[in-house]
């Protein structure tokens, strides 16, 4: 063990998962649940590389965050195109005007 | 108190700091602002807990790029009227209840687990033979990028060789995403409207 300990970077990570899941429920601007979704991956980001560093486990962590931050890249390409044609369909942004497909 | 806690409680507290503020925050410009900071604090936690590669790719892929990508975003689907949508108070005080109560949860599981007791545990069934299970890393490891990259193509001088590398998950997540990006191209094009050619 040394100066940091694991707790205390677990709990950042959990602080950017909470604030990153009610940024994704109460925005109703769409963009800032795209911001939402980039604080949750960050969380887990912190919390694989800290596991990483503190555990036995190596270069795994390190990796797995690699992979993240790749998928968190093409997600929020695909999210962002999906985000403009929602503007050009509706002129807004504001995920509460995309109801039609409720039953 | 020596300098690694004191950057370390610096950086936490711009990384909570920010992502609050992105969660606060109503305009849509200053939230992409906050979350650079967040972003970045981020960045300089992972070289603080010595991943060097990890802490770049970071600074480069996320700071650099996503963000970039995003305030994009905000300017190309912004009238200024609609740049505010506001949330109703009511909403907002629930969805702080909720999360400070998420918060509470994940706190308390934090720290009652014993981490030191399950490590030994851990390292006692998944150790490989021939290297010798080691605990904690110690601080003055990093320099990660060439175990990265030997990582990458198959090859583990971490475990010395005995455990399997990444090459298939690399191979898999570099066509995902060149599929990936070529479909948000597609979907992102301008359309034509069915309505002007008829």
């Amino acid at each position: 063990m040394d100066a940091i300990g694991l707790n205390y970077v677990l709990a950042i990570g959990a602080v950017l998962f909470v604030c990153g899941v009610i940024c994704m429920t109460t925005k109703r601007n769409g963009i800032g649940v795209l911001m939402g979704v980039e604080l949750v991956l960050n969380g887990a980001n912190l919390n694989f590389v800290a596991f990483a560093r503190y555990s036995s486990m190596g270069l795994d962590g390190h990796v797995i965050s690699l992979f993240v931050i790749v998928l968190a890249a093409a997600e929020a390409a695909v999210a962002l195109a999906i985000a403009l044609n929602f503007y050009n369909n509706h002129l807004t942004i504001d995920v509460d005007r995309g109801d039609e497909l409720r039953g | 108190m020596n300098i690694e806690q004191l950057l370390f409680a610096l950086f936490a507290l711009a990384t909570c700091g920010g992502a609050i503020s992105v969660v606060i925050c109503q305009n849509v410009v200053r939230m992409a602002f906050s979350l650079i900071i967040c972003l970045a604090s981020v960045s300089a936690l992972f070289f603080l807990l010595s991943a060097d590669f990890v802490g770049a790719t970071q600074l480069m892929v996320y700071v650099g790029g996503t963000i970039v990508l995003l305030i994009f975003g905000v300017m190309l689907t912004s009238s200024s009227t609609l740049l505010q949508i506001r949330t109703s108070p009511a909403e907002g005080f629930l969805a702080a209840g909720i999360g400070v109560l998420f918060l509470s949860v994940f706190s308390f599981t934090v720290w009652s687990v014993d981490w030191d007791r399950n490590e030994a545990k851990l390292a006692g069934v998944t150790a490989v033979e021939g290297v010798a299970p080691q605990g904690y890393n110690e601080a003055s490891s990093g320099n990660t990028v060439r175990p990265l990259a030997m990582s990458f193509v198959g090859l583990r001088p971490d475990k010395a060789g005995k455990a399997p590398g990444y090459l298939l998950p690399f191979e898999i997540v570099s066509v995902h995403l060149l599929v990936v990006l070529v479909g948000a191209a597609y979907l992102a094009r301008t359309k034509r409207r069915v309505s002007a050619e008829s």
